[in-house]
C-alpha cells in the first residue's frame, strides 16, 4: 500500500509508531475517521452552511435590505454597545481574579475559585429573572427605582447586567490555570529591584499572559454578543430600543421573514467563525510560548 | 484547584488588597446579590405556594422533557464525543486540524441562530427533515429534536473533556497489554476505557448540565407545547410574561437547586478524575 494511506505517517516527531498489534486495523481505523466526519459534517458543517445558504435565500438584494433595515441596524448597534460594556468590565474582573487567586495564598480562596464558576451553572434564563426580582417593577428594588424614575428592567442597564452575568466567569477561567502554571519569579525579581506595582503589572505580568487574555477576551465577546436567553428575559424586546441582535433574529424568523431573520443570523455566524480562527490561532501561540518557557527553564 | 508549589502566600507582591476587594466587591454586584434576591423572593412567597407550583402536572411534565432530553442528549454526546476525540488524537488525516477547530462551533455560533437553523434543517421540508419524513421519523417539534438541539450544544464537552486526557496516555500501557496477549478490543475495554472514563463522565455531566438550563438552541425547535415538548426554562419565561413571579421564581429556584447539586458533583468528579490519572 502506498505511504498516504497510512496515517499513522504523520505523527509529531517523538511518538512512536505503533505496532501491529497496539494498533486498530487499517479498515477500522477508516470506519471511525469516517464516522467522525460524518457526524462532523452532519451537526457543525452542515447548520453552517444551511446559515448562508438561507441568508441568500432572498438573493443578494434582499440580503443587503434586510442588514439596513433601520431596526437591524438598531440591533447591531445595542449588541456592539452591550459588548464594549460588559466585555471590558468582566476583563478587568478577570484580570483581578486570576492575580488575587494565582499569587496569593489566603482563607476561602477555593470557594471563591467556585463562586466564580457559579454563573455557568445557572440557567440563562435564570440569569435573566434573578435581574427581573431585584429590579423589576414588583423587584426587590422595584418600588425604590420606580419612584426615582429609574429604568433598568427592559432597558440598556438590564441587558447589560445580564449579559455580563452570563459571560462573567470566562477571563478569570482562562487566566488563573496559566498564572498559576507561569509563577511569580520574575514579578518577585521585578518587585525586589525596586519597580512600582503599576510597572511590575505593565512590563511583566501583562506581556507574560497577554496571549491567555486573549483568548479569553474571545471567548466572553462571542458569548456576549450571542447571548439569547438571559437578554430575552430582560430586553421587553422593544423593537429599535432593546433589540439585541439574537432577539431581532428571533423576531423576524416568528414573522416568517425566514431570508432576513438569516441575514442577520449570519452576522452572527460570521462572529463565530472569527472567534473560531482567533482561538486557534492563539491556541497555535499559546502552546508555542509554553513550549519556549519550558525550554528556557530548562536551559 | 490545582495544588501548585507556588500557591503559598506571597507577601512580597503587591496588590492583593486592591485585587481582592475589587474581585468580591464586582462578584457581589453582578452575582452574589443578584443570586440573594432570587433566595429573598422565594421566601416572601411561601414554601407552600412554591410547593403547589413545583408540583404541578405542567411544570412536572417541563422538568421530564428538560432532563429527559438532556439525559438522552448527554448519553448521545458521550458516545459521539469520545468517538470524535479519538480520532483527532490517535489518527492523521486531511482535514484534522479544521475538524478540530470546528469541534468549539457550538460554544460560538449564538444559540439562537443554532435553534432556527436546525429547526429549518430538520423540519417536513428542510434538507434533512424531507429524507426522515418518509421514514415517519419526525424531529422538528418533537423532543427528537429537543435531543438533536442539545447534542449540538454539548458536543464540545465531552470532546474537550477527553482530548487532553487521550493525548497523555503512556504508549507503554496499550504495548504491554498488546505484549501480554490482549487483543486490541481487550486492550481498548480494559486499559485505556477504565483510563478515559472519568474524563468521559466529566464531559457527560457538563454538557447534561448546559443541556438542562438549554433555552435559545431548543425554543425554536421544540414546538413547546404543554405536557409534551415544554422544556421548564420556557415555562419560566411564560410564567414571567404573565407577571407570575412567584410561579417563575420557584421553578427557577428547583432548578437552580438541581444545577447546584450537579456542580458540586462534576467538582467530586474532576477531583477523583485527577486523583484516578496520577494514580495510573
Amino acid at each position: 500500500m502506498s505511504q498516504s494511506l497510512d496515517w499513522n505517517a504523520a505523527l509529531p516527531a517523538g511518538t512512536r509508531a505503533r505496532s501491529r498489534a497496539d494498533a486498530e486495523p487499517r479498515w477500522l481505523r477508516a470506519l471511525l475517521i469516517a464516522g467522525c466526519i460524518v457526524f462532523l459534517g452532519l451537526f457543525l458543517v452542515l447548520p453552517l452552511v444551511a446559515v448562508f445558504v438561507n441568508a441568500f435565500g432572498a438573493g443578494l438584494a434582499g440580503y443587503a435590505a434586510a442588514l439596513v433595515d433601520p431596526m437591524a441596524r438598531s440591533a447591531i448597534g445595542l449588541t456592539l454597545l452591550v459588548a464594549a460594556i460588559s466585555v471590558p468590565l468582566n476583563t478587568l474582573f478577570g484580570v483581578a481574579a486570576a492575580w488575587t487567586i494565582a499569587r496569593f495564598d489566603f482563607p476561602g480562596r477555593n470557594l471563591l475559585v467556585s463562586l466564580i464558576d457559579l454563573p455557568f451553572a445557572v440557567s440563562p434564563v435564570v440569569a435573566g429573572l434573578v435581574f427581573v426580582l431585584l429590579f423589576g417593577m414588583q423587584g426587590v428594588l422595584g418600588p425604590w427605582l420606580t419612584l426615582h424614575d429609574i429604568r433598568i428592567i427592559f432597558a440598556l442597564p438590564g441587558i447589560v447586567l445580564a449579559t455580563t452575568f452570563v459571560t462573567f466567569p470566562f477571563v478569570a477561567r482562562e487566566l488563573i490555570p496559566l498564572m498559576q502554571e507561569q509563577g511569580s519569579e520574575e514579578e518577585l525579581a521585578a518587585v525586589s529591584l525596586g519597580a512600582s506595582a503599576w510597572q511590575m503589572f505593565r512590563r511583566i505580568t501583562l506581556p507574560k499572559i497577554r496571549l491567555g487574555l486573549l483568548y479569553g477576551i474571545v471567548l466572553v465577546n462571542a458569548r456576549a454578543m450571542g447571548e439569547f436567553g438571559a437578554v430575552s428575559v430582560v430586553s421587553g424586546h422593544v423593537r429599535g430600543r432593546t433589540n439585541t441582535m439574537p432577539l431581532h433574529v428571533e423576531i423576524l424568523y416568528n414573522e416568517y421573514q425566514t431570508a432576513a431573520a438569516f441575514a442577520v443570523a449570519s452576522l452572527l455566524a460570521f462572529l463565530a467563525i472569527g472567534t473560531l480562527v482567533a482561538k486557534s490561532l492563539l491556541e497555535w501561540r499559546l502552546a508555542k510560548q509554553s513550549r519556549a518557557d519550558a525550554g528556557a527553564q530548562e536551559g | 484547584m490545582r495544588a501548585m508549589p507556588g500557591s503559598r502566600r506571597r507577601s512580597a507582591l503587591p496588590g492583593f488588597g486592591p485585587a481582592l476587594g475589587f474581585t468580591l466587591f464586582y462578584l457581589s454586584l453582578i452575582v452574589l446579590i443578584p443570586l440573594a434576591a432570587l433566595g429573598m423572593k422565594t421566601a416572601s412567597f411561601g414554601w407552600d405556594s412554591l410547593w403547589a407550583t413545583v408540583t404541578s402536572p405542567r411544570v412536572l411534565a417541563s422538568y421530564r422533557v428538560s432532563f429527559g432530553t438532556a439525559f438522552a442528549a448527554a448519553c448521545a454526546n458521550a458516545g459521539f464525543g469520545l468517538l470524535v476525540a479519538w480520532v483527532l488524537v490517535r489518527y492523521r488525516f486531511p482535514g484534522r486540524a479544521l475538524a478540530d477547530a470546528l469541534v468549539d462551533l457550538p460554544f460560538a455560533l449564538p444559540t439562537a441562530v443554532a435553534g432556527i437553523t436546525l429547526t429549518t434543517l430538520l423540519a417536513k421540508n428542510g434538507w434533512l427533515g424531507r429524507y426522515l419524513e418518509p421514514l415517519g421519523i419526525q424531529v422538528a417539534f418533537t423532543p427528537l429534536g429537543i435531543t438533536v438541539a442539545l447534542i449540538f450544544i454539548g458536543l464540545p464537552f465531552v470532546v474537550r473533556s477527553v482530548q487532553p486526557v487521550l493525548e497523555d496516555l503512556e504508549p507503554e500501557l496499550e504495548e504491554a497489554a498488546a505484549s501480554l496477549g490482549a487483543s486490541r478490543w481487550q486492550t481498548f475495554r480494559r486499559v485505556l476505557f477504565p483510563a478515559l472514563a472519568p474524563a468521559v463522565l466529566t464531559g457527560f455531566a457538563l454538557a447534561f448540565a448546559r443541556g438542562v438550563g438549554e433555552y435559545g438552541s431548543v425554543v425554536f425547535i421544540s414546538g413547546n407545547m404543554p405536557m409534551k415538548t415544554e422544556i421548564a426554562p420556557l415555562l419560566i419565561v411564560t410564567k414571567l410574561e404573565q407577571y407570575d413571579y412567584a410561579g417563575a421564581t420557584a421553578i427557577a429556584v428547583a432548578m437552580l437547586v438541581v444545577s447546584l447539586l450537579m456542580l458540586v458533583a462534576i467538582n467530586g468528579l474532576q477531583s477523583w478524575s485527577r486523583a484516578h490519572e496520577r494514580a495510573v
